[in-house]
């Protein structure tokens, strides 16, 4: 099996690495310490593919059935 | 007496391992007896019932604390073991540290490099993400039983087998070696603090070597009280008696060592008293026999005592008792109304409501107190303003009691009409079996509920029993009245619509009301429209001549509010391919014109409880739960009104054929063997043509089964073709009120294919189902197929059949419900603490988000409209009917 870039597949949302900025705004808006946000591993798969590390926050913004465009967000975390 | 002089709040816990210095600091005594009373029932000085364990007989003092039983908290002892044993509840652990460490010089099997490295992570790990410590830890352990030398000491690393429960062997080349508990515990002890911290532990509070126990703590004698039976034997404890084994075994070990006995002796002694620690902690360990009471029982040990259902945590910490509660049978009631319950006088004069006294209600609680406990609306107790209660069953004379109360005082009096109760039926699943009611106390024994609650509570009248609550504050009363009461929970968030709504007979009755052919006399509406509440005028009639007359449509319209339009397809509605809407020939098309029913049926589609989109569900989402309730009370005794003035029956000639359809239905069923018949032949000669998938027996099953249950849709159709447009069965299958088609097709034409797991019935014999078949019949009457309905009865072969596919559903049944249970209350318990913030974020206790829009639409599905936030269709619909009218 040939490579290939698991970002293109059309069940894989759109993943993206938020600014500093982004994030901070995104914590006041919140309420809430990067912490408390879901988490997702260093290993998973789209991190290694986006280059996420410990500390970053993801943005994925996901079409959905009954919302139409919806947006969530990752905290990394090692392991 | 007071224990709140000593409560104290909880800032944190933390957990560890006890130190065998703990255990004897915290142990009164060593007990070193196996015995517990002595003949004249005096406990044996440091034996397992010795009195500086706590007191237990009332009256006596503790010879620890000196208090008395109630203050006597109970205190420790302690078991000196002859020799260390792995604390079982440790022993996976244990394997890990033996793995990860060095056997000689103790040290982790890291390079330093690789522990300065994990020492920082560790470090930042606490700061950053405590929740992942472990996963490090874990981490930490898996790299460093990888190394086979250690970098330390140069030492080769044997490899370590563990068998469960409690044993671990060396592989050395000359053969494997037990690992003894001592050696065990000499090699944990060798392990630094640093490297300890390094596996994830604290060594302030749980030091490797802790895990191998070198004094077991005994429980105070509370913990394991002895009962003294009516013939005056006492009868200990399980958990004693499984002391008395350790402690029997651990003096024998003891004695033994002493005397010099042979190795071999010591190492079965010991094992065997690692098996009595290892049972004493839990007596469901897997890979060893469970110790047994002499009656064959297996004991109830610590773990036993703590896990599952019976246990600590589910029966006693959770399960909650309650007073002020009621539970008996529950019966119908179709007159009183949906937010109320009916509670018998019985049951009224035992639940109170505790009533303060004011200058407004004195007079009426001053009646209350002259009934007295035993007249309905009365009062069981006074509470004066000093706290005292006065029992009403004494005085003689309650009057001059009555006269006594002012202002202030407290009067809990019997539950009366309109007061708020909860009403509950198990299993409580949703949050609609919980709901509130107004009281209405009535005559009898069995509590009484309007049968458009049903639904929610999954209710019926075979037996049930419901329980009744009733909150004792103002503050709970109207919350329970505001949030809970039925009419709130009407509209289910399980799906955008009415929970609530028609049942059979409702449907069936709206139906023969609202349907064309209904004409009703003035005698007769007023009729009526007296027994559902209605107070109006009559409208004028539809027709004049010869005398008055009105549709029933006219007096269904009459609960409707005036401007509320709304049209849908009816369940009797044909589903043709395209729909005449207005114009439907079979006043399928339900329409509402300004509060007035123009045309169509009112049936399931309309009021049926579970409908979305229905008319019930449209009045409450715009008009409110007061209007929507006002409806289901008055409007739904009309269409029970009606159908009590017609009846409604089913009589067996009503499922009787034709003798001409009975001739079609058994054509139908010739044809459809004749063509099995040569699906066989062709099988037979090899010529059946396999499907993707199968083998070519399973396409045979296929193509027959297939055949098979067309015929009998066939027989189906036949019969309903020749069915009487008044056949009550059919009306109520096509209504919707109860039953289906197919119901009504077992009934007259063919009962059709039984089935067992989804196949044809083929069990039995070699070859063959029951003894009056030929080995390898492949026919349809073979593998279970009914040829007759149930009308024309099954033969025994028939029924033998049935009886094998109707045990399967109910043996699916019984397991469905069990495996569902279990579902949901692991489902509840993950879930039970999340919920949405008001900024429509879902988050857990500590505020860590879970959904960063609730459902990612932020939508409420009880509010919703069938799952969207706006039907835009309705709305269009609406402008322009109001434009256009």
């Amino acid at each position: 099996m040939g490579k290939f870039d698991l970002l293109d597949h059309e069940l894989v949302p759109q993943f993206r690495i938020m600014a500093k900025e982004e994030i901070e705004q995104l914590r006041k808006s919140l309420g809430v310490r990067k912490e408390d946000l879901p988490w997702m591993l260093k290993s998973d798969p789209v991190s290694k593919a986006i280059g996420a590390k410990p500390g970053d926050v993801v943005e994925i913004v996901r079409k959905s059935p009954v919302a139409g465009r919806s947006v969530a967000y990752r905290y990394v975390v090692p392991g | 007496m007071s224990f709140y002089e000593l409560v104290k709040s909880i800032k944190s816990i933390r957990f560890g391992i006890l130190s065998p210095e703990e255990i004897r600091k915290m142990s009164v005594v060593n007990i070193v007896t196996a015995d517990t009373y002595d003949e004249d029932g005096i406990p044996i000085e440091a034996g397992l019932m010795d009195r500086r364990l706590g007191t237990i007989e009332p009256g006596q003092k503790c010879q620890t604390c000196g208090n008395r039983v109630r203050q006597c908290p109970g205190h420790f002892g302690h078991i000196e073991l002859a020799r260390p044993v792995v604390h079982p509840g440790f022993a996976k652990l244990v394997y890990s540290l033996l793995k990860a460490t060095c056997w000689n010089c103790g040290r982790l099997l890291l390079t330093n490099e690789d522990v300065d490295k994990y020492t920082i992570l560790m470090d930042r790990y606490r700061r950053k993400w405590p929740q992942l410590r472990l996963r490090l830890a874990d981490r930490v352990i898996r790299r460093a039983s990888k190394n086979t030398e250690c970098p330390h000491c140069g030492e080769h690393q044997y490899k370590l087998k563990f068998e469960k429960p409690t044993t671990y062997y060396e592989e050395h080349k000359e053969g494997t070696v037990k690992l003894a508990p001592n050696e065990i515990r000499s090699r944990l002890e060798r392990i630094t603090d640093s490297d300890v911290k390094l596996i994830g532990l604290d060594p302030q509070i749980a030091r490797p070597e802790w895990m191998v126990l070198t004094v077991l703590p005994v429980p105070p004698s509370a913990v394991r009280p002895s009962i003294t039976l009516e013939s005056g034997i006492r009868s200990e404890d399980d958990l004693t008696h499984k002391l008395v084994d350790i402690i029997r075994i651990n003096e024998r070990l003891k004695d033994n060592i002493d005397a010099g006995a042979p190795q071999l002796i010591i190492e079965d002694l010991w094992e065997l008293l690692q098996y009595h620690v290892t049972t004493y902690f839990d007596n469901e360990t897997s890979g060893i026999p469970p110790a047994r009471h002499r009656s064959g029982r297996p004991l109830r040990t610590l773990a036993q005592r703590l896990k599952g259902k019976e246990g600590r945590f589910r029966s006693n910490l959770s399960g909650k008792r309650v007073d002020f509660s009621a539970r008996t049978v529950i019966s119908p009631d179709p007159i009183i109304r949906i937010n109320e319950v009916g509670v018998p006088i019985e049951i009224a004069k035992l639940l109170t409501i505790p009533e303060r006294i004011n200058s407004y209600n004195i007079e009426q609680v001053r009646r209350l107190i002259e009934n007295g406990p035993d007249i309905h609306p009365g009062a069981n107790y006074i509470i004066r303003p000093d706290g005292r209660r006065i029992d009403l069953r004494f005085p003689k004379d309650r009057k001059a009691v009555a006269d006594a109360v002012s202002i202030g005082y407290i009067v809990e009096r019997h539950l009366k009409d309109g007061d708020i109760v909860l009403f509950n039926r198990q299993p409580s699943l949703h949050r609609m079996s919980i709901m509130a009611h107004k009281v209405r106390v009535l005559p009898y024994k069995t509590f009484r509920l309007n049968l458009c609650v049903c639904p929610p509570y999954n209710a019926d009248f075979d037996g049930d029993e419901m329980n009744l609550h009733v909150p004792q504050s103002e503050e709970s009363r109207a919350e329970a009245g505001v949030l809970m009461l039925v009419q709130e929970q009407i509209l289910s968030p399980r799906y955008g619509g009415p929970i609530m709504g028609g049942i059979q007979d409702y449907i069936s009755g709206a139906y023969m009301l609202t349907r064309k052919e209904t004409i009703l006399t003035r005698e007769d509406a007023s009729q009526l429209l007296a027994r559902a509440g209605y107070s109006g005028e009559l409208p004028p009639p539809e027709i004049n001549e010869p005398k008055e007359l009105w549709t029933g449509k006219q007096l269904a319209s009459l609960f409707f509010p005036s401007g509320f339009n709304y049209s849908l397809k009816s369940n009797v509605c044909l589903k043709c391919p395209s729909c005449k809407k207005e114009d439907c020939e079979n006043d399928a098309y339900v329409v509402i014109r300004d509060g007035k029913l123009i045309k169509g049926v009112i049936d399931k589609k309309s009021i049926g409880a579970g409908q979305p989109e229905s008319v019930l569900h449209r009045l409450i989402k715009d008009y409110g739960t007061d209007v929507g309730r006002d409806y289901i009370d008055k409007a739904f005794k009309l269409f029970l009104a009606y159908i009590d003035s017609r009846g409604l029956t089913i009589g067996l000639d009503e499922e009787e054929l034709p003798a001409e359809a009975k001739r079609e239905v058994l054509e139908a069923i010739r044809q459809a063997e004749s063509k099995i018949s040569e699906l066989i032949d062709t099988y037979k000669q090899g010529f059946l043509e396999r499907l993707a998938g199968r083998t070519l027996e399973e396409t045979l099953e296929t193509k027959i089964m297939q055949e098979l249950e067309e015929a009998r849709e066939l027989a189906g159709e036949i019969a309903g073709r020749y069915l009487k447009e008044t056949n009550t069965a059919l009306l109520m299958a096509r209504t919707g009120a109860r039953g289906s088609f197919m119901n009504l097709a077992h009934m007259v034409a063919c009962v059709g294919q039984q089935s067992v797991r989804g196949e044809r019935i083929i069990r039995g014999y070699m070859n063959r189902t029951l003894p009056h078949f030929k080995p390898g019949d492949l026919g349809a009457e073979a593998h279970g197929f009914v040829y007759s309905s149930y009308k024309d009865r099954l033969n025994p072969i028939e029924f033998f059949f049935h009886a094998m596919g109707g045990r399967e559903g109910l043996v699916d049944t019984a397991v469905r419900t069990s495996q569902s249970g279990y579902m949901q209350r692991r489902l509840i318990n993950a879930l039970q603490d999340v919920r949405v913030e008001y900024d429509l974020t879902v988050r857990g206790t500590d505020g860590s988000i879970i959904q960063f829009k609730y459902g990612e639409d932020g939508v409420d599905p009880a509010k919703s409209d069938h799952g969207k936030a706006v039907n835009v269709e309705k709305i269009i619909e609406r402008v322009v009917k109001a434009g256009g009218g």
